[in-house]
């Protein structure tokens, strides 16, 4: 798994909210958005009083007048009434029925989220199936209809709208409520004797705070078009001026007079586009609050240690020294680049050899960088990461800086990988056959048939008792360790020289541990492969390995044959390594005398 | 399966009568006196009587609605009050022209947006950055103003197309064709929007999953990962909104079709409901709930055959 942990600042409440709406202001988008619904929201309570005429004073004298003629700004529409009165007066009800069908949906969604997923039972049942039939109509027909019964009020429709936008919020409230309902914090303060009303009002909805006022932003900007809809279609209250109100009769002049269309369509569309990008850049300054605040600057590298410390390093036995080096890994930096331009290193200079045949382990506490090695040999670092400095001699292959068409060559058939997490590391869309058979036929070029075979031969080999059935199963038809088992026989399915292990043990049941990791005994024997094996267990590398590193802080801090650093073990990160396992008791067949590998 | 598939049908058939009989109800309550509408100011007070007790207007709702629904069951919706058409015959004339541009707008939007999420979540940088922006003024812009703007370019001022108008497919599949171009088109940009977010989402995430990582270890490319496997997984969540889409458009197309004077169930839906054309209104309502239940279970149906977990549940 990959290890990285960032930072996370201490931030007390107040101090985020202000610097959320401190970035959100720093945000571009973000500002002119807010800027252009500051301006609206202004129009809106003022814009009757700046009105120079009554918005339905009509006049046969300024039919479709021109924009700028007779002291008309905007021109006069097709009843000779000022379009600038009627966009400023039709501002305050457009806004306001908005708001109105948000103000209904909040109450709904968020009182019901709340209700539904903190005493769940059935109020959950009915609320959700109430939430589904609202969902599953179409909102414009029932709004016709509604129009039909009620009569043209764009309040009412709007009302009805909110309603019908309810379960958006009810969605969100309950998902986040059903999520924090069972956390220890909430478990804890319900002990603590805190009533009910208070646990909500405090713990939860802090939680879904955030998401809520963004998801209301995105709604009102749906209200305000669904409502300008109605009323283009002239399905409005035409005695009071609004945006859709003025389209529609804009929309009839097309021909003469297109410039009517002009200002309502500007109204609604940038105040549907503001609002939409509002919500976005919230959502973008929340998220990035969440990770780190520092400001970093371009070319910058975080997390390099001052200096690189000696390497401890012991002396070759007779045993471990045999066998020409297979990987040799030279002064490795490995590296994510941030969203800021700086770099963060989690692997800081690191030597690395492995021989033909050896079992090497690489051994280290999670965030050491262990895997961001394994996976650099592998060149799968997760994105953002890369080899910043250093070199990767793969039996006279450079792959520090090699691109997709070189890997291509080598991953598969030459350097093989088995993953930590068994079942995360199948596709649950595909059969286990399917997994098995496609790299065969791309890496090996094996007919269909061929590949099959071999797939199945390989499930017997790592110890599936029913070869055919795992290979037609799905993978959550099967167990952890049979995953394992299946992940095992893919890495070594094209006769790999080097298998990467990495933590191949650690999310198994402890019965399962050990049969695995002689199954990867075996099989490395069988296939005479260098393995790299990614541990924190002291008691694996005892039980496996050849020649062991200690990884700490993204640096080698010391290597050697196994024997050697179990009787000798001198940096003081060993050593602490080795007690936590003496103290768990004795290593499994530890050093015990093993078969002699071929190279 | 089958099983599946009956269960659904059962809980759509729930769904239908609930929406109906909410229906009836509401129309029922706020009809007013209908049957002097139909008949106009001049009928004498005996006439509308009469009339009403044709319609059964005089009858309670209980009644009025038991009487509906035996027939409705049968696949009689009755005739429109004002126009004497047959529903289901003026529901469905127009359901095709509603379905021939709903259609059209989903499939365009499915391969567009696709194209685009996948190819935000695989290159990344500048070119992820435009398609979302692209996508944001496409979601956050109406629909109709997007309607409005493409008959104002594409058919006032480039002539390109007839601004208004419907040319039956059984007529000239050119004139179809021109005639649908741009409802069509000012459907889908809306869809497409919303669609590629949930394409980019999903395949973003897919992408950084572990298994992607495994199978690129075995020696698979990563072309062949994003296309077999990263969009199998990214489809369940990307057709899931789609079908929320295609009731979305349904709807979308009541105000387009007015836009462009098509002759669908937005012109018919205009005018029941300003009517208060109680059969008619009832007959749009039956019709939309059960494209929502046949969309939804073919959607899960879809869902199914992309992800084995559904499949066995």
């Amino acid at each position: 798994m990959t290890e990285l942990v960032a930072p996370v600042p201490v931030v007390s409440p107040t101090r985020a909210k202000t610097s959320l709406m401190r970035r959100l202001v720093r945000n571009p988008v973000g500002l002119t958005a807010l800027f252009f619904l500051a301006l609206v929201a202004l129009v809106a309570v003022f814009g009757p009083l700046l009105a120079p005429a009554d918005p339905n004073a009509a006049s046969l004298q300024t039919i479709l007048l021109a924009p700028g003629e007779q002291g008309y700004v905007l021109g006069a529409d097709s009843a000779g009434r000022d379009v600038l009165s009627r966009l400023l007066s039709a501002t305050q009800i457009s806004i306001g029925a908005a708001l109105v069908a948000v103000v209904v949906a909040l109450a709904l969604g968020v009182t019901g989220g709340l209700l539904a997923g903190y005493y769940g039972k059935w109020f959950d049942s009915v609320s959700s199936w109430l939430t589904g039939l609202i969902m599953a109509l179409p909102g414009i027909v029932v709004l016709l209809a509604a129009r039909a019964v009620l009569g043209p009020s764009v309040w009412l429709s709007m009302a009805i709208f909110g309603v019908l936008m309810s379960p958006a919020f009810f969605r969100l409230v309950y998902a986040s409520v059903t999520a924090v309902r069972n956390e220890l914090y909430v478990d804890a303060a319900r002990v603590s004797g805190l009533r009910d009303g208070r646990i909500i009002a405090r713990h939860i909805l802090s939680v879904v705070r955030a998401p809520v006022i963004i998801q209301a932003a995105m709604i009102t900007g749906i209200a305000i078009a669904i409502q300008s809809g109605l009323e283009f279609l002239g399905l409005g209250d035409l005695s009071v001026p609004t945006w859709g109100g003025m389209l529609s009769d804009g929309f009839t002049k097309i021909y003469n007079a297109p410039v009517l269309m002009l200002w309502p369509s500007l109204a609604i569309g940038l105040t549907c586009i503001s609002l939409t990008l509002l919500a976005n850049a919230l959502r973008d300054a929340l998220e990035r609050s969440s990770s780190t605040r520092k400001r970093r600057r371009a070319g910058k590298v975080n997390g390099a240690p001052a200096e690189r410390a000696a390497v401890v390093g012991h002396a070759d036995d007779v045993r471990a020294a045999k066998g020409e080096v297979l990987l040799s890994v030279r002064d490795l930096h490995v590296g994510y680049d941030q969203p800021d331009g700086s770099l963060t290193q989690v692997v800081h200079g690191i030597d690395l050899d492995i021989r033909k045949g050896e079992v090497h382990g690489l051994i280290g506490e999670s965030g050491s960088g262990k895997t961001q090695t394994a996976f650099s040999v592998l060149g799968l670092l997760p994105s953002g990461g890369r080899v910043t400095k250093g070199t990767i001699d793969f039996g006279g292959l450079q792959l520090a800086d090699a691109g997709e068409n070189v890997y291509r060559k080598v991953r598969g058939k030459r350097i093989a990988y088995v993953p930590q997490e068994p079942m995360s590391n199948l596709d649950g869309a595909f059969t286990i056959g399917s997994q098995l058979v496609e790299p065969m036929r791309v890496v090996l070029g094996l007919s269909k048939q061929a590949a099959t075979e071999r797939a199945l031969a390989l499930l017997a080999r790592v110890g599936l008792p029913d070869p055919k059935k795992t290979f037609a199963s799905y993978p959550h038809e099967i167990s952890g360790g049979q995953a394992q088992r299946v992940l095992i026989a893919g890495a070594v399915s094209c006769d790999p020289e080097l298998l990467i292990a990495d933590e191949p043990t650690t999310a198994l049941d402890v019965t399962v541990q050990a049969e695995v990791l002689d199954l990867l005994r075996d099989l490395q024997a069988e296939f005479g492969m260098a393995m790299l094996l990614v541990t924190h267990n002291f008691g694996v590398v005892a039980d496996l390995c050849d020649r062991v590193s200690v990884m700490q802080s993204g640096l080698i801090v010391e290597s050697g044959p196994v024997r050697s650093i179990f009787n000798h073990a001198e940096h003081p990160y060993t050593q602490s390594l080795l007690d936590a396992i003496l103290e768990d008791g004795e290593p499994r067949g530890a050093l015990a005398p093993r078969k002699e590998v071929s190279a | 399966m089958l099983t599946f598939i009956v269960r659904r049908l059962l809980s759509g058939a729930v769904l239908l009568f609930v929406i109906t009989t909410v229906a009836y109800t509401l129309l029922y309550l706020g009809g007013g006196d209908i049957a002097r509408r139909i008949l106009g100011q001049n009928a004498t007070q005996e006439q509308v009587a009469a009339k009403a007790a044709e319609l059964g207007l005089d009858k309670p709702l209980l009644e009025q609605y038991g009487g509906w629904l035996s027939q409705a069951v049968t696949g009689d919706l009755g005739r429109s009050w004002f126009s004497g058409q047959l529903v289901t015959v003026g529901v469905s004339s127009r359901l095709a022209v509603t379905l021939s541009i709903v259609i059209g707008a989903v499939l365009i939007a499915a391969v567009v947006a696709v194209t685009l999420g996948v190819l935000a979540a695989v290159r990344g940088g500048v070119i992820d950055r435009i398609v979302q922006f692209i996508s944001v003024l496409g979601f956050a812009i109406p629909g109709f103003l997007i309607a409005l703007g493409l008959v104002l370019v594409f058919a006032i001022n480039l002539k390109l197309f007839k601004a208004t108008g419907y040319v039956p497919i059984t007529e000239s599949f050119a004139g179809w064709l021109a005639s649908v171009t741009l409802p069509v088109a000012a459907l889908a940009i809306g869809a497409i929007a919303s669609v590629t977010q949930q394409v980019r989402g999903s395949a973003t995430d897919a992408l950084n999953r572990d298994y992607v990582r495994t199978l690129r270890s075995r020696g698979l490319g990563s072309n062949r990962v994003v296309y077999k496997h990263v969009l199998r997984n990214a489809g369940g969540p990307a057709l899931a909104v789609l079908a929320v889409q295609f009731v979305g458009l349904v709807g979308g197309a009541v105000i387009v079709e007015q836009v462009f004077a098509l002759p669908g169930l937005g012109q018919l839906a205009v005018q029941s409901t300003t009517n208060g054309d109680i059969p008619n209104v009832m007959g749009l309502v039956l019709a939309t709930a059960v494209i929502v239940v046949v969309v939804n279970l073919l959607i899960d149906l879809a869902q199914a055959a992309l992800n084995p977990k559904v499949r066995l549940s």
